[in-house]
């Protein structure tokens, strides 16, 4: 019998599922900060059509910037991939096919994280590029 | 089973909007990217966003990621605090009113530059 202690189900098994079910939380807290202040940055602060290249050598100027979009790139992917799994293991209902797509998704997961990264590390601006920042 | 109730639908719309946003991340992961392309490339990849059908995709976006954002609050509260559980209906609620009181500002200002309104964000007012 399972006694109720007033808090909600959490697993106990202290194997993978127990680390991911933290892991989910834990970025989660980060990704509020992080997402939030992301969307007022580049929606509100400054409209989307300046957020051109110009606008982003003159941000990546300051290495921080770098680190928080590392950041938010990294908690975000691996929150999200690690959700979509959850969602595969609810609704696939072979083992074999839950392998497969589970591995595709970590393969994806790899690589998009790859570009991401590589993307922020490698950013260096084009001589001239410094300018105006918005599109018209 | 808590079919029907408050929980459901914070569960159904949680994966849904989880969903749409982790779409949206491997979408601009891969725009961004476009950086290492130089300024023209880059440039003209991002003034899709610009566009008022990106516009209002990106403000469905904005909506989902406040829901999953306040959504988790309430997860984390059910899971963390003694007795939080007690008060599903009155949480599920706030989520929703805290959803469209952070969206409504948002929509003004993704939307303003379509009918012209500067809201201060742009070098020239667009």
């Amino acid at each position: 019998m399972r006694l109720s202690t007033g808090y909600g189900a959490r697993p106990t098994s202290g194997g993978f599922e127990t680390f991911s079910w933290y892991f989910m939380r834990i970025s989660a807290i980060g990704l509020i900060f992080l997402a939030i202040i992301h969307l007022i940055l580049n929606h509100v602060t400054t409209d989307v059509a300046c957020t051109s290249y110009q606008l982003i050598a003159q941000r990546y100027a300051n290495p921080y910037w770098r680190v928080y979009d590392w950041l938010l790139l990294t908690l975000a992917l691996l929150h999200g991939m690690n959700g979509l799994r959850v969602v595969i293991d609810d609704y696939v209902r072979t083992a074999a096919w839950r392998i497969r797509l589970v591995s595709l998704l970590g393969t994806l997961t790899l690589v998009l994280f790859m570009v991401g990264t590589v993307t922020l590390i490698t950013f260096e601006p084009v001589v001239g590029s410094l300018g105006p920042h918005c599109l018209k | 089973m808590y079919r029907g109730q408050s929980g459901m639908w914070a569960w159904l719309l949680h994966r849904i909007t989880g969903l749409g946003v982790l779409l949206f991340l491997v979408v601009h992961i891969v725009d961004i990217s476009l950086l290492g392309f130089g300024p023209a490339v880059y440039n003209e990849g991002i003034a899709l966003f610009g566009t008022p059908v990106v516009r209002f995709v990106s403000l469905a976006l904005i909506g989902a990621l406040f829901y999953h954002a306040f959504n988790g609050v309430r997860i984390m509260l059910v899971d963390f605090v003694p007795k939080a559980a007690s008060y599903q209906r009155i949480m599920f609620w706030t989520v929703m009113i805290l959803t469209i009181v952070c969206f409504l500002p948002m929509a003004y200002f993704v939307l303003a530059p379509l009918f012209g309104v500067n809201t201060g964000n742009t070098a020239s007012g667009m």
